[in-house]
């Protein structure tokens, strides 16, 4: 049966549950497979990074896969997935996977072939310059951005994602292509807080943040929302019921108890937080998700507040080099940027980066406590003569 | 070894699926890219085209020149979808906020998950965005594909949608970006009865579950991720479709503890693959990585002079637990030490491989912040042996599942409840006793919610018999 054509193709909308078919689930895997990973199945025996982007994993058969990685957008069109599906009949007999981190991987059963189709893929750029198919994001570099949908299709950005990702790759390209870091470095984005892109565990966290409390639309309020939902959906108890003046149903905020989580918003259309001017993005760095060495670490707020300076960024690319090249240039082999930071202890970490630090980097939410330095061990800086020439206690 | 899929596969062939002719999938020239303006005018979007990093405004402007080019009748939705969407965009960057409307109760009939609505709020100025809903499909297990499934997609996408598409989504499904509310059920319909097919979830359902590349490419898998995602993901079609939990609830499988899915960040439920015997060694390796014939960290280092690798610097001494020596020229390890963080093994692959006795510890309730701060996931169950059809582990699914619908509340995940209740409360309702290994040390203060069947005697007193004693 072939993909129909008809506008409403095999649906009948007089009789919606005829011959509906449900609950199939995803498709079986192992079709998808290349005959080399069938055949190798559990059976792999080591792997090797023969140079940034480009992999060989040897099995226990003696059989040998090659891989090319390949930095990929997640937005994606159907002539770039057609272009991939050329690539893939051409070199790979059909066959290609994409990682978590949206890369695509290009998977040959020969030395020989892996040369072909490593030119072929380098060959390929669009139009305007940019690589279709850039090679790396292996070892110990930074890989791909995985990020949120932004401007492009979500209704609760602070900012937009697509865009800061191309910005700050575009940056980093050449530590994309290298293996030139200390240990890897894991980038994320996500454009608000909701972080449908999880990057709270991450070497570097971009992250989009309202900095305005709600504004309530109290003409529909009351029409669009289930109001104790509302006020439940707030995490500090800033919302609670109100009336307008001609007598409708309507809620307030008291707006100092605010921290723009956004929650209220998710659950209800009429308070919207969005704003030019307050919205903003955050940089969080030192989390990991890796047992390896240390355990998984959160990231750690390092940049309260850098403007949404579409396209480009340009102060968020800053931090962001900022922090890779003191990590480049400091850490040791193997340290990812939070064991580097707990190392050198966090007040070097700012210095070395030479990024500012404010009062908006102590928590004072829950659990605060747990973030307090209660020893008397530290190192000094220009923050702590700061302190110390404030108190009176040196000239 | 092979798998056998729970239902047989149709195998597809794209030439016998195809919508479009070779033709109409080749309808446009370089040169003709090179000179195409789309018809809004697009200056902060368009600088996205500049520098290395693959542009999506470049390959947006690709599919919007061949949705220019192909005939009316070959397009359900308006050709014109890229174009606005990129003008709405070019908007959202001079307003410095998005253009999409609050949500939108869309679906497909009898799922509660799997379809988001989306409108545009400038639908006069972009008529073809008016409606841009999202569907979630259900990926195959670690995304391997061939190009015959991949250009039916494109097809049935190009054709009945935007062409515009996430490969892939946070949570791991193939998303199809923006169609209008006539053509979700014939999308699903399609998928279904032609590509054998289904969504996955959104809101409060089982999420699609994801796992890492395992036993495909990998040497450390303590697991066949695959198959149990597969077989997870399809025993729970029901949780998946039809909302039935207080809020979210994902599976994740790592094969290791490198965690390439980030289970432990993002799951509310994660498996990890471990191994309860010793780490294999190859001593002749050892030598090969000492005498620097093998590259450590399989060359992971390579773009940087870091001097000779030195075996007490890089993996003795960087053991999280000590438990490695040299003796007698012998890499020695004591593994009844060993907390498994994979360190040496990832920098001596071809000398260290994971023991035999292979499984997964399970930890629960990680989530991103909201609301109440991000967590990670807590490790519960230290070793489990996993094999098809896993049916200890979903016996244990279900007695979380159960708890946490009774008692979570709206929009709670399973870490908030965890922590509500206590983790005590937890283990009580799964049956389990608690180890040390469920902390990091043990609590600072000592109050302890004792029960009353805690304490010799229980606690029903007289203030008569205690005055017995005390006068006031």
């Amino acid at each position: 049966m072939a993909l129909s054509t008809e506008r409403l193709g095999l649906y009948n909308p007089d009789k919606p549950m005829e011959n509906r078919l449900t609950d199939l689930g995803p498709r079986h895997f192992w079709q998808y497979f290349p005959p080399i990973i069938q055949k190798n199945y559990g059976k792999w025996k080591y792997h090797e990074i023969l140079e940034p982007g480009i992999l060989v994993h040897v099995s226990e058969t003696g059989d040998e896969v090659f891989t090319i990685r390949c930095g990929g957008c997640r937005f994606m069109t159907v002539e770039h997935v057609r272009e991939i599906c050329e690539i893939a009949d051409k070199h790979c007999d059909g066959y290609v996977r994409f990682t978590t981190r949206n890369n695509i991987e290009f998977m040959v059963d020969s030395k020989d072939k892996m040369e072909a189709l490593k030119k072929d893929l380098m060959s390929r750029k669009h139009v305007s310059g940019s690589y279709k198919f850039p090679i790396g994001g292996t070892g110990a570099g930074v890989t791909n951005i995985v990020h949120t949908q932004g401007y492009l299709h979500c209704h609760t950005p602070a900012t937009d994602a697509s865009s800061m990702v191309k910005a700050v790759l575009d940056d980093l390209f050449d530590y994309f292509q290298g293996m030139t870091l200390p240990a890897q470095v894991r980038i994320s984005m996500a454009c608000c807080l909701n972080m449908c892109g999880a990057v709270h565990c991450s070497d570097i966290a971009l992250l989009g943040y309202h900095r305005k409390p709600p504004v309530v639309d109290h003409e529909v309020l009351d029409a669009v929302c289930e109001i104790p939902l509302v006020i439940a959906a707030c995490p500090t108890g800033a919302i609670s019921p109100s009336k307008t003046e001609d007598g409708k149903k309507t809620v307030k905020i008291k707006e100092e108890r605010c921290m723009f989580c956004g929650n209220c918003y998710t659950m209800c259309m009429a308070v919207p937080l969005s704003d030019k001017e307050g919205d903003c993005v955050t940089i969080m760095a030192g989390g990991k998700v890796s047992n390896r060495i240390h355990p998984p670490k959160f990231s750690k707020v390092v940049v309260p507040a850098l403007p949404n300076n579409f396209p480009r960024f340009p102060e968020v690319c800053d931090a962001v080099k900022k922090i890779v090249e003191a990590y480049a240039a400091d850490a040791k082999k193997y340290e990812r940027i939070g064991d580097w930071a707990e190392r050198i202890g966090w007040e070097k970490f700012f210095e070395k980066c030479g990024l500012p630090f404010s009062e908006h980097l102590i928590d004072d939410y829950r659990l605060a406590y747990d973030t307090y330095r209660t020893s008397t061990q530290f190192k000094y800086t220009d923050a702590a003569w700061e302190v110390s020439k404030a108190a009176g206690g040196i000239d | 070894m092979a798998f056998e899929p729970r239902e047989p596969q149709k195998e597809l062939k794209y030439d016998e699926l195809r919508i479009y002719t070779d033709e109409e999938l080749n309808n446009y020239t370089e040169e003709e890219l090179k000179d195409f303006k789309i018809k809004h005018d697009i200056p902060d979007v368009e600088e996205l085209e500049k520098g290395p990093w693959p542009s999506f405004v470049a390959d947006a402007k690709r599919e919007a020149l061949h949705r220019r080019k192909l005939a009316e009748d070959r397009m359900l939705i308006e050709r014109d979808v890229v174009e606005d969407l990129l003008g709405q965009l070019q908007v959202s960057f001079d307003d410095g906020e998005t253009h999409w409307k609050h949500g939108g109760i869309v679906g497909v009939f009898g799922y509660g998950g799997g379809v988001i609505g989306r409108y545009s709020d400038l639908q006069e100025k972009f008529p073809s965005i008016a409606h841009f809903h999202t569907l979630r499909v259900n990926q195959p297990a670690s995304k391997f594909y061939s190009t015959d499934y991949l250009r039916c997609i494109c097809d049935l996408w190009e054709y009945r949608g935007s062409g515009l598409m996430n490969m892939h989504g946070s949570t791991g499904d193939i998303i199809f970006l923006g169609t209008f509310t006539e053509q979700l059920e014939p999308i699903f319909y399609e998928l279904g009865h032609v590509l054998q097919q289904d969504l996955g979830g959104s809101g409060s359902n089982l999420r699609t579950p994801s796992c890492c590349i395992g036993r495909a490419r990998c040497e450390w898998a303590c697991f066949d991720t695959q198959d149990m995602c597969y077989e997870l993901t399809h025993y729970y079609q029901d949780e998946l479709h039809r909302p039935a939990f207080p809020y979210k609830f994902k599976f994740k499988f790592d094969g290791c503890p490198n965690c390439c899915v980030a289970s432990i960040a993002r799951a509310d439920m994660s498996f990890i693959g471990t191994w309860r015997d010793e780490i294999r060694i190859d001593q002749e390796a050892v030598q090969a990585y000492i005498n620097g014939e093998i590259q450590p960290n399989a060359g992971a280092h390579a773009g940087k002079d870091w001097g000779k690798f030195d075996i007490e610097k890089e993996v003795i001494n960087l053991c999280p637990t000590q438990c490695m020596w040299m003796e007698d020229g012998k890499l020695m390890i004591d593994n009844k030490e060993c907390t498994r963080c994979m360190h040496c093994i990832n920098v001596m692959p071809r000398a260290l491989r994971p023991g035999v006795d292979t499984g997964v510890s399970i930890l629960f309730g990680a989530k991103a912040p909201i609301l109440e701060g991000a967590q990670m996931s807590l490790l519960t169950v230290p070793f489990m042996k996993v094999e098809h059809p896993y049916d200890n582990v979903k016996e244990l699914i279900e007695k979380v599942w159960d708890w946490w619908m009774e008692e979570g509340k709206n929009r709670e995940r399973l870490g908030e409840l965890i922590q509500r209740w206590g983790v005590p409360k937890f283990l009580e309702v799964i049956g389990l006793p608690p180890m040390p290994q469920m902390v990091k040390e043990p609590r600072s203060n000592p109050y302890i919610f004792w029960k009353e069947e805690d304490v010799p005697g229980g606690w029903k007193r007289t203030i008569e018999d205690y005055r017995k004693r005390h006068v006031r």
